[in-house]
């Protein structure tokens, strides 16, 4: 799973899909994640990130992550190509 | 070395709420990088703001209106040429297409270009015909259908599904969610743009437009794609953005390719939420926000007059996604001696 290609962020979190015209907002944790799934790094890096960075737990974490990627689905912002998370 | 200066008439002045196409047109002709021009107006009402825009239009000129019928539209171009000496005339509404269609050969006889689709073409693409075309081009439209009488309104019930898309021949479309909604809108529009009125399946989902120019002989010489941010009451576009949508560039190069079409022309399309992309309308003319075109990077009215002069014409390969048109209203004053002699004169 990965962000398309040509997906853009800018640094206030301004997502625009170039394909169907559509722009989002997303807080700045969101761009964080954003842009470590960008990035390619795996569930278990990403996990590993923010709780270093945030006083969160992982249930906490797995249910927010997991809610964001449906975003990202619903929205079709993701390519599954042979990475799976 | 100086450009050559070319001498283009334009229609569609009606910079009003519902727009021509007029002076998005203007605006591309003035900013094209291979020509200069003078733009010679041609309007149907005194109040078309066009009209009053000096620095966009030289000189104006009354027109009749297209059910006047072609001689009385010729009569008045064979006035305007013998002043003017037009090189191209840039037609850009539905429903004047046919007249200077059928007027194209005399037009080039007295040295005036157009670049219009073939008559077949404008016919097979009216809405009316929409089913047959999609059929015979292999693209996906909504089911249709042309009434000619309110009496064929009950009977919808055993073809569609409300609500329903109630459409005039030229212009309006209204959704209908009940029966009594369909007498309603066939009645207004129908009054307003003749019969017969097409009934449309309503199809929920997101609007795209495509604007495009075909060379006549398959070949797609610009498309854009655009998806409208903001619309009107009567379903303008009042701000869009140029996407990057690969399906929807596909649709327009089959469209050219496959019809050979000749011209400028407007992609009506429709995503359902399957992600099925349906035409819902061909308009066989530039569209009302074809300056993001131009914006964009590709000046279609400016390759449009290249093509009507017969020069050669690189097609556009590429264009800025994420560019936004956003359209605005402006009040311009006016000398009412300028309004008096546009009326009784026929010309400013």
């Amino acid at each position: 799973m990965q962000i398309k290609k040509n997906i853009a962020i800018s640094e206030s979190g301004y997502i625009f899909n170039p394909s169907s015209g559509e722009s989002f907002s997303i807080n700045p944790t969101g761009v964080e994640i954003f842009n470590f799934i960008k990035e390619g790094k795996t569930y278990e890096e990403i996990e590993q990130l923010v709780l270093e960075k945030y006083n969160t737990d992982k249930d906490t974490f797995d249910k927010d992550y997991h809610d964001f990627i449906g975003f990202l689905k619903q929205y079709h912002l993701l390519d599954y190509g042979e990475k799976e998370n | 070395m100086a450009k050559k200066k070319i001498n283009i008439a334009v229609t569609g002045l009606n910079a009003i709420d519902s727009p021509g196409p007029g002076i998005a047109v203007i605006r591309g002709l003035r900013e094209a990088k291979s020509f200069d021009v003078r733009i010679i107006g041609l309007a149907y009402e005194s109040l078309e703001p066009g009209i009053y825009m000096h620095d966009l239009i030289d000189r104006t000129y009354h027109i009749p209106y297209p059910s006047a019928g072609a001689e009385s539209l010729m009569t008045r171009l064979e006035y305007i040429h013998a002043k003017e000496k037009l090189d191209v005339i840039i037609p850009n509404f539905d429903a004047e297409l046919l007249p200077f269609i059928k007027l194209e050969k005399r037009l080039k006889e007295m040295g005036i270009k157009t670049f219009l689709p073939s008559e077949e073409q404008f016919n097979e693409r009216h809405k009316i015909h929409l089913p047959d075309f999609g059929k015979k081009y292999n693209i996906k439209v909504p089911h249709s259908k042309a009434i000619y009488s309110s009496g064929e309104i009950p009977g919808l019930v055993n073809e569609f599904a409300y609500p329903l898309v109630v459409k005039g021949k030229f212009y309006d479309a209204e959704i209908a969610h009940t029966q009594d909604q369909v007498y309603t809108y066939f009645n207004k529009i129908s009054g307003k743009w003749g019969l017969p009125i097409i009934i449309q399946q309503f199809i929920k989902g997101n609007e795209y437009n495509a604007t495009g120019l075909g060379d006549g002989k398959g070949n797609t010489i610009a498309a854009v794609p655009m998806r409208k941010q903001y619309i009107t009451d009567k379903g303008k576009a009042w701000g869009g953005i140029s996407i990057d949508e690969d399906e929807i560039l596909e649709m327009t190069r089959h469209f050219v390719g496959s019809t050979k079409w000749r011209g400028g022309f407007e992609l009506e399309l429709i995503k359902d939420f399957s992600n099925t992309f349906y035409l819902l309308e061909v308009n066989p003319r530039m569209p009302a926000w074809i300056y993001l075109s131009v914006g964009v990077g590709q000046n279609i009215p400016e390759a449009l007059v290249r093509l009507a002069l017969g020069e050669k014409t690189e097609p556009y390969t590429d264009f800025e996604v994420g560019k936004m048109f956003i359209r605005y209203s402006y009040d311009m004053i006016v000398d009412v001696e300028e309004f008096h002699t546009i009326s009784t004169t026929g010309e400013i």
